[in-house]
């Protein structure tokens, strides 16, 4: 089975162009499954029904949902393979810069969109930094010389992976997507897997569920910025 | 990208399944190409299956052939996509910085080493387009849709290294459409307009007509309509004129009422 996994912010159009590379995936006769995470709701099952593959949608709620894939990937792992998969996408919630979702033997993709994150795509963070393959959406809202701006930009940041175009719209581009998660590695088992980048050390009152403000109520890990060091006028 | 002298389009399929009736098209470079038809009659579809190389797998099954062979996978698959430049709808920049310097960082990013000559030659060209002049020290995000596309397309003109240069809807922009196309030819280049515009439209050497998502007709210009576009030329200078006397604030007493019945007749 390959295992596809897809970071990204939201609205970047990782679902858009999910759908697409699966369309064009539907008349290979090969089983797809795809996983949604989230925090507290998600509507994409109901985009992803449409293609008539197995989809499961699964809610972080209280947790943080980068860690609540990690929890759940063998769990996921397993699904897709009741299901006889050759092909398990995950979609991650994709909200947060810290991390990156990502596993070393998976496909790791990781979609900009080329409007909002232009000047900063080292913003993203591993997400950006630890991908295999950087999909730039939205590239037909700037020019070409601003696009190719973006591009040397992101290769600046991650010289290791493939850059792609791809357009969330009308699927333009994801035929070159395809191509590298056909020919991608084939996983038999997860076991002895890592993560590609350790989560946050995240142990202080506010991971427990405190919401009041003021060092009363903190406890754990508390790290404070340092102001004298970090202000500058 | 890899060198070719010609692009061949074989027939593939309308959205009603019919097969498309031309044999095969070829495009040849130094020439300029338009594509018309209705908004859904499959241009966009069209672009994307020879941007993509379309092996005949695709949604039109349309095959593309460069110089009678069939792409490797290695050149469809290929990440960056190097046959084409667009040059899109958009009509601004997004990017919050100074003319000058963006000139110079796009200049760096593709590895030229003399980049404040580029900056003078890329604006030479982009103010022979457009009426008010572009500064180096504007800001990319103050100019006008104007001066933006201008800027674009003699970015496009001067750097482009792809061999084929597309152009979509220049009508709207503001500015001098047929210097623009002028300016982007090149023998070494095929250049693809879609448009709606008759001006644009005639400046082709074969038009694609398309409809119901397939190519329904390629047709050549004739020596008649090279004659039409001269007279559709003038008559888009009395436009622009008349144009630039309104947003400069002049009435229009001054513009004689005998030439724009010349242009009428």
């Amino acid at each position: 089975m390959k295992i596809i996994i897809f970071a990204g912010a939201p609205a970047s159009g990782k679902t858009s162009v999910i759908y697409h590379i699966i369309e064009q995936m539907l008349n290979e006769s090969q089983q797809i499954c795809i996983a949604k995470l989230d925090c507290l709701s998600s509507n994409e099952h109901q985009i992803y029904e449409k293609l008539n593959i197995p989809v499961v949608v699964g809610l972080s709620k209280d947790l943080c949902p980068d860690h609540y894939l990690a929890i759940n990937l063998l769990e996921i792992y397993d699904w897709a393979k009741d299901h006889n998969s050759d092909y398990l996408f995950i979609e991650t919630a994709g909200l947060c810069n810290r991390c990156a979702p990502f596993l070393e033997s998976a496909l790791n993709l990781c979609v900009i969109d080329c409007v909002s994150s232009i000047k900063s795509p080292e913003k993203l963070g591993p997400m950006v930094s630890t991908a295999d393959v950087i999909v730039v959406t939205k590239g037909d809202m700037i020019s070409q010389a601003e696009r190719e701006v973006f591009n040397y930009h992101v290769k600046s940041i991650n010289n290791q992976a493939v850059i792609i175009e791809a357009n969330g719209l009308n699927g333009l581009g994801c035929h070159r997507i395809r191509y590298l998660i056909v020919n991608s590695n084939d996983l038999t088992t997860l076991e002895g897997e890592k993560l590609v980048y350790s989560m946050p050390k995240a142990i202080c009152s506010y991971c427990v569920g405190e919401t009041r403000i003021g060092q009363q109520y903190q406890q754990g890990m508390i790290s404070l910025i340092d102001f004298n060091e970090h202000e500058s006028i | 990208m890899k060198v070719f002298k010609y692009l061949q389009i074989k027939p593939g399929l309308t959205k009603t399944q019919e097969p498309e009736t031309f044999e095969c098209f070829a495009l040849e470079k130094g020439k300029v190409y338009t594509i018309v038809g209705k908004t859904g009659s499959g241009k966009t579809q069209l672009i994307e299956d020879i941007e993509s190389l379309a092996n005949g797998s695709g949604l039109t099954k349309r095959t593309i052939l460069l110089d009678n062979e069939i792409p490797s996978d290695t050149l469809r698959y290929a990440p960056h996509n190097q046959l084409v430049s667009h040059l899109s709808q958009n009509m601004h920049f997004i990017l919050d910085m100074l003319v000058k310097d963006f000139i110079e960082l796009h200049a760096r990013c593709r590895g030229v080493s003399n980049c404040s000559g580029q900056v003078e030659k890329i604006l030479y060209h982009a103010n022979i387009l457009c009426g008010e002049k572009i500064r180096a020290t504007e800001k990319l995000t103050n100019l006008s849709g104007g001066q933006s596309r201008a800027l674009m397309i003699a970015d496009i003109a001067v750097n482009s290294s792809t061999p084929i240069i597309l152009i979509d809807e220049i009508e709207n922009a503001g500015i001098n459409k047929l210097k623009a196309v002028d300016m982007l030819l090149d023998n070494k280049k095929i250049i693809i307009i879609v448009t709606h515009d008759p001006l644009l439209a005639l400046s082709g050497d074969q038009r694609v007509v398309m409809s119901n998502g397939g190519i329904s007709r390629i047709m050549t210009r004739s020596n008649y309509e090279i004659e039409i576009l001269s007279l559709l030329n003038k008559s888009d200078k009395v436009l622009s004129n008349i144009r630039n006397a309104l947003r400069q604030g002049r009435s229009l007493r001054g513009v004689s009422t005998d030439d724009l019945q010349v242009i009428l007749e």
